[in-house]
């Protein structure tokens, strides 16, 4: 399952919208090992294209040595679908590398905000639900609980 | 040529676990050959038909090879070399 923050997901559809009708792409980083998307990352799109993405190898390397600096870890990789669902494409599947991660799919084809979350290991894809919350539970809640 | 190589998750499993290993090479693919023979089976995540996978980044220092030379760019003692998966999509 992928726990999020309302506004991470605010943030998430309108930059899918923005960008309309190019794919729009990004990260949601968060702590290493706590599985808590925090940090809102939009990337450029090198590609521009309404059908693929890719972000730039420079900024690519940028984040992650940033990511690495801060022990953050990419929680979510979201990109847009702009004429079709927002599900897992041949070449999505082929280029996901991060096990950990769920894989966000907005799709903009139209007036509804479609947003799905998926894990894709091995070629394999398993859609996972969503619960969109206003905020993390803090450490001492959660240990009270 | 003793090179810091860092590794992305997904291929840590070649590193039994490892972020950064060292190398030796005066190039890419001599870094890449020298890796292989340490952490077996690596290579193939890398490298298809003799050249770098599509679905992969590799920079020397701050340099992403495919713009300096592909596997024949050279490395210099000290160098870091940083492996990325690519991250794309349709």
């Amino acid at each position: 399952m992928l726990r999020i923050r309302r506004d991470l997901v605010d943030a998430i559809v309108a930059h899918a919208r923005r960008d309309h009708p190019d794919e729009a792409c990004g990260v949601i980083a968060g702590p290493e090992g706590a599985d808590r998307p925090e940090r809102f990352i939009p990337m450029l799109n090198a590609a521009r294209s309404p059908t693929f993405y890719e972000f730039d190898s420079a900024d690519l390397l940028k984040l992650y040595r940033e990511m690495d600096a801060n022990d953050e870890v990419p929680v979510v990789i979201y990109h847009s679908h702009t004429a079709t669902e927002a599900y897992p494409s041949r070449t999505d599947v082929s280029y996901a590398s991060e096990p950990e991660a769920h894989y966000v799919l907005v799709s903009t084809r139209d007036e509804t905000d479609e947003f799905r979350s998926y894990r894709i290991v091995d070629g394999e894809i398993t859609e996972e639900p969503v619960e969109v919350v206003t905020e993390y539970p803090s450490a001492t809640e959660a240990f009270s609980e | 040529m003793a090179v810091t190589v860092s590794i992305p998750t997904i291929l840590r499993t070649h590193t039994g676990g490892e972020k950064t290993v060292e190398a030796n090479g005066s190039t890419v693919a001599e870094v890449i050959d020298n890796l292989d023979s340490n952490h077996g089976g690596i290579k193939g995540r890398l490298v298809k038909e003799g050249t770098l996978h599509r679905f992969v980044n590799i920079y020397v220092n701050d340099e992403d090879v495919r713009f300096s030379g592909g596997l024949e760019a050279s490395v210099a003692d000290g160098d870091n070399v940083t492996i990325l998966p690519a991250v794309a999509g349709g």
